[in-house]
């Protein structure tokens, strides 16, 4: 019986027919997802995924800065800021304006890596320590101003935040309700699910050409030995600031879709506390390498939540009341699974190949 | 033809007077050595001519171009290539792309065509690491081509950063004391590359300590002591030269 399954296990690997049935048979299973999660455990789970699916395209703008090209960035959480905002103040009652999706979602992109590009010249001779203080201090410049831009003129309304964002509307069909698509109803969750696993697949497949590529290698000579990298001809300034345009951008196209996703925003979601999260799912799926830092945020972004429905209701059965309340003892576990991971797992849950060679051997294998 | 001169370079650190003009030429493919004993201002010189220290005085003129202050990739982008004195290799990247690292200068993909992989960019990542693999061959560690250039035996390490700053395309090859280390075998096969080297048409200014080395290798020396440079000519002139002997020995006693 075993024997048989690891013989299939290794024909779905070996055969490239193998490999086109895998990816099938993945496409359905997340395509069935959200239908799956609705029958067995409610709506509510299929927002959760939304919002995991979020959190991994930041994840993965973050990693092109952290990962890629070494550079600690404590203000992330801004560019999304940035993104999300000018969704809601192009796309909602509050200026009157009510420019489409597909024109506020590269908006937010662009104006987000121009944002990095001014983040990241001042910055460009500070490393480490040095730079992760000035890049939170202008995660906490941005959300202030959102917080106090309400006078004496009012752009971004204050701590109210912008109400009644318009959702995202293919040929007609709204993100915000139900719809009957060729007979199966398809409510707005659902098809933000969709979006978002294409946008992630998307961002996912740009993370993963541009570091097998001359940008990506730039980046990791920089990370590694920025001396070493200018002198071998890497401009760094550029290479640099490019890793700062890149990653902010994703921020900006994933704070576009928060906003039609919420219908409403505030300076309140972009508080330090986000950018520090952000950066959990990195360093916890394994820095620099996309896969594992996919995982870290799915499960960074879902744990919590299934904490949050679960630790109540277990508590009450096993001491007949609530000892701890979920929130803290969210706060509680988290700790303690960063503490965990990076003492037995230094490099992350799922590290990069190289990544794992450089912490585990010594020598690798076929050198002398 | 002069290939690179510095004129009257003087850099000082705070009170120390690290260099006081100093002035050097050096003739289109020959092997130029500088010789001193520690703290003499070699490698400031070094880090001078290759743009990682601004001089406070002086410039640097290399095959026509005044590149006095410039940036180090400019410095590379003209075309002088150097290694370093404590190896800084890429540590984590494997020593082919370390190599192909190297090749960034001269190539030109964006960040669109490595998301697009057009015919172009594919074309040219081929070359990039054809190129990389032809000159770890060249160097002799084409057999770790894939092992993390800090699992690479010390020796090796010295070669692949030979072979990064080759990939460059230089004209002249700079290297901060590469036999440092190194037992008589691997610095007899070092001698044997950097001859190699210098018969392709590629000038070289060594650092090196390794007196047996400097004196067999290099067409002409010169000599710093104190940030001055005290002497300059043929290796066996040099030698002899008393003013030398005193600055390696100390003067006879009084």
């Amino acid at each position: 019986m075993t024997a048989s399954w690891l013989r299939r296990l290794e024909w779905f690997q070996r055969d490239p027919r193998g490999k086109w049935v895998g990816l099938a048979l993945a496409v359905i299973g997340l395509a069935v997802l959200p239908f799956a999660l609705e029958a067995s455990v409610g709506r509510t789970w299929v927002r959760i995924i939304d919002l995991a699916l979020l959190y991994a395209m930041l994840a993965l703008g973050l990693n092109i800065v952290v990962g890629f090209a070494g550079l600690l960035d404590l203000g992330y959480i801004a560019f999304y800021a940035v993104g999300a905002y000018v969704y809601a103040l192009l796309a909602s009652p509050h200026f009157g304006i009510h420019l489409p999706w597909w024109i506020l979602l590269p908006m937010g992109a662009v104006l987000a890596a121009f944002f990095g590009v001014v983040l990241g010249a001042p910055t460009l001779r500070l490393r480490g320590d040095y730079l992760a203080i000035v890049t939170l201090g202008f995660g906490e410049i941005i959300r202030i101003f959102l917080n106090n831009l309400n006078a004496p003129i009012n752009i971004t309304n204050g701590p109210q935040g912008v109400n009644m964002i318009d959702p995202i509307a293919v040929n007609g069909v709204s993100f915000a309700k139900t719809n009957m698509l060729l007979g199966i109803s398809f409510p707005g969750t659902h098809l933000h699910y969709y979006l978002l696993l294409l946008l992630t697949a998307l961002v996912v497949f740009v993370c993963l050409r541009l570091e097998d590529s001359r940008i990506g290698r730039a980046w990791a000579a920089v990370r590694e030995d920025e001396i070493a990298a200018q002198a071998m001809g890497i401009n760094t300034r550029n290479v640099k600031l490019l890793a700062f345009a890149m990653g902010a951008s994703f921020g900006g196209v994933a704070g576009g879709l928060f906003s039609s996703l919420q219908g409403f925003v505030s300076p309140e979601s972009f508080a330090l506390w986000e950018s520090i999260t952000v950066l959990c799912m990195v360093v916890l799926g394994g820095m620099g390498h996309v896969a594992g830092v996919v995982l870290g945020a799915l499960l960074l972004a879902t744990l919590p939540e299934l904490l949050r429905h679960t630790a109540a209701p277990v508590q009450q059965q096993l001491f007949g009341k609530v000892i701890l309340d979920p929130e803290s003892l969210r706060m509680l576990l988290f700790g303690l699974a960063l503490i965990l991971v990076m003492l037995l797992r230094p490099a992350g849950l799922w590290p990069s190949p190289t990544r794992r060679r450089e912490l585990t051997s010594a020598r690798a294998p076929g050198t002398v | 033809m002069a290939l690179l001169e510095a004129r009257n370079i003087r850099k000082s650190f705070g009170g120390l007077l690290a260099l006081s003009e100093v002035s050097l030429t050096i003739e289109t493919g020959e092997i130029y050595g500088l010789i001193g004993p520690n703290g003499a201002g070699k490698t400031t010189l070094f880090n001078v001519l290759t743009g990682l220290y601004k001089p406070d005085f002086g410039a640097v003129v290399f095959n026509g171009n005044d590149l006095t202050g410039r940036k180090p990739n400019l410095i590379a982008d003209a075309g002088i290539a150097r290694t370093f004195q404590n190896i800084r290799l890429f540590a984590n990247m494997a020593a082919v792309e370390n190599v192909m690292v190297g090749r960034h200068l001269r190539t030109r993909a964006g960040p669109l065509g490595a998301v697009l992989r057009d015919k172009t960019t594919m074309a040219e990542e081929a070359d990039i690491r054809r190129r990389a693999h032809e000159l770890l061959e060249y160097v002799g560690v084409v057999r770790h081509a894939e092992a993390l250039a800090k699992n690479l035996a010390y020796g090796d390490q010295r070669r692949l950063e030979i072979a990064r700053a080759l990939a460059t395309d230089p004209k002249l090859l700079a290297l901060d004391e590469p036999a440092a280390g190194m037992n008589p075998t691997e610095t007899a096969s070092l001698r044997a590359l950097l001859e190699q080297i210098r018969a392709d048409g590629i000038t070289i200014l060594l650092i090196e300590h390794d007196v047996k080395l400097v004196m067999g290798l290099c067409n002409r020396v010169a000599v710093l002591d104190y940030g001055k440079k005290i002497a300059e000519g043929a290796p066996a002139e040099v030698q002899r030269n008393p003013v030398v002997i005193e600055a390696y020995l100390g003067g006879a006693l009084p």
